[in-house]
């Protein structure tokens, strides 16, 4: 099978309780033809990258609207690298900024998304930029 | 972990090493490799599946919601407090319209991120139809080989008769949630018929002693029945648990470990030879329709399959005339 699904991780990292978002992307995602691995709330930067690890994820979501991005996007990103995984696609989503997008590209997110953005935007963004990992 | 490089057969060699060395991102890549079907992954399976069967595989299912990723959750927690590692293979459906699923099994699963002995893998069932995802056996067949103590299948939510997991596992636990039906559930054929143990979950409900005790009046073996050969010729345990809060598991682990115990004098080794025998129709099917679909035989088999669509033929003329049809391109 060359045509497989693309696995997308949707994780909250952080204290904030507002899931709503992400569990809306992850359904949308899923009608999109993803395969959508759903972590939920109150992720540290550790569980995330182990769930990351195991599930061999080719994005990694996350959805923040705490305003804590700065502290916890970057250790993600870290933490990615060290294990391994700095090819896997990391698209961030919630109330970024405008001056935080740049700093977050240099810690190695590719994608920023704010209030607005539509389920076919990210979608596509995913397809253009992901890497299908085979062994 | 090496990069991919050289030919599919050296890869794999190098995937198992690591995988079987405690590389976990090894591990998972095998995974990948195994859900998509992948040379290297074959390759790999030749290697590995001489190496596994030391595991214990348990399956667990249940209809939607009656809490079997909550309670795979309590499971780990009670497998690691007795120092064994744990693989999980959770399955949840994919849309029949786009493929995509929806994962959700980890949500309850969380506090294992620093633990080395927990491995959870997440699987969509990819169109396979009986519980499990069609690779998922091969999944806990490399987790066997790379060493976990206790392998975990966690199937989609089923209905009544998903029971594909029993074959598939060396013990399976059937979960119920309190007063989900009456005595003529319980004697339905189907899904019960497979438990080794049958777990009435949200024990902290009202009713969950009386949906125990209904199950273990009805759940007589067959074999008391009448049929000595019947499909299980034991009588299940009926537990009741509440997984969230753990009340129930230790129990749970007791009747695992006994019935691991008990069954490697009895019903092991023909469970093991179903295992084998599905295991291997489902690669022989895999392998007709490969050929089928190669280029000197699609044509044959596009209007084989044509001709069924306008009902012009039935399917077993159709399938014995592409089974012809192999043969002959067998013949020299």
């Amino acid at each position: 099978m060359t045509d497989r699904p693309l696995k997308v991780l949707i994780a909250k990292p952080g204290l904030d309780g507002h899931d709503r978002g992400a569990k809306v992307l992850a359904r949308g995602l899923r009608d999109e033809g993803f395969e959508v691995v759903y972590t939920g709330l109150r992720q540290t930067p550790e569980m995330i990258v182990t769930a990351a690890l195991q599930e061999d994820v080719d994005v990694v979501g996350l959805s923040i609207l705490s305003g804590a991005h700065m502290t916890l996007v970057p250790r993600v990103c870290d933490q990615l690298r060290a294990k391994g995984l700095g090819d896997v696609l990391v698209a961030v989503g919630g109330i970024i900024p405008d001056d935080d997008v740049e700093p977050l590209r240099a810690a190695g997110v590719s994608g920023v998304f704010g209030p607005g953005t539509t389920i076919r935007e990210v979608a596509d963004f995913i397809r253009a930029n992901a890497t299908p990992r085979e062994a | 972990m090496t990069e991919p490089g050289g030919s599919p057969a050296e890869r794999a060699a190098a995937l198992a090493d690591a995988a079987r060395a405690g590389d976990r991102r090894a591990l998972a890549r095998l995974l990948t490799s195994v859900e998509n079907h992948t040379a290297v992954a074959e390759q790999a399976l030749r290697l590995l599946y001489p190496l596994a069967g030391g595991a214990h595989l348990v399956g667990v299912t249940g209809p939607p919601g009656a809490g079997k990723s909550t309670l795979v959750a309590a499971l780990i927690a009670q497998l690691r407090a007795s120092g064994r590692t744990v693989a999980v293979v959770a399955v949840d459906p994919s849309s029949p319209i786009t493929g995509g699923a929806l994962l959700g099994d980890r949500v309850r699963m969380q506090s294992y991120a620093s633990d080395d002995g927990v491995f959870i893998r997440s699987m969509a069932s990819r169109g396979h139809a009986g519980g499990l995802a069609a690779t998922s056996t091969s999944a806990a067949a490399v987790f066997d080989a790379a060493g976990f103590d206790v392998v975990l299948l966690e199937t989609v939510g089923t209905g009544q008769s998903e029971v594909e997991v029993a074959a598939a596992a060396d013990t399976t636990v059937v979960l119920e949630a309190p007063e989900m039906g009456d005595e003529v559930q319980a004697i339905k054929a189907g899904l019960l018929e497979v438990a080794d143990i049958v777990v009435v979950n949200k024990g902290d409900r009202p009713g969950a002693q009386r949906t125990a005790a209904q199950l273990r009046a009805m759940l007589t073996p067959p074999g008391e029945s009448g049929r000595a050969d019947g499909p299980s010729a034991r009588r299940p345990d009926v537990l009741v648990v509440t997984a969230l809060t753990g009340e129930g598991v230790p129990e749970l682990l007791a009747a695992l470990d006994r019935h691991r115990a008990d069954g490697a004098a009895e019903a092991a080794p023909a469970a093991r030879r179903a295992r084998a025998a599905a295991q291997v129709r489902a690669v022989l099917a895999e392998r007709l329709w490969e050929r089928l679909a190669s280029p000197s035989l699609t044509p044959t088999t596009d209007a084989a399959l044509e001709r069924v669509a306008r009902h012009e033929t039935d399917p077993y003329a159709a399938a014995d005339a592409l089974l012809a049809a192999l043969g002959r391109e067998e013949a020299p």
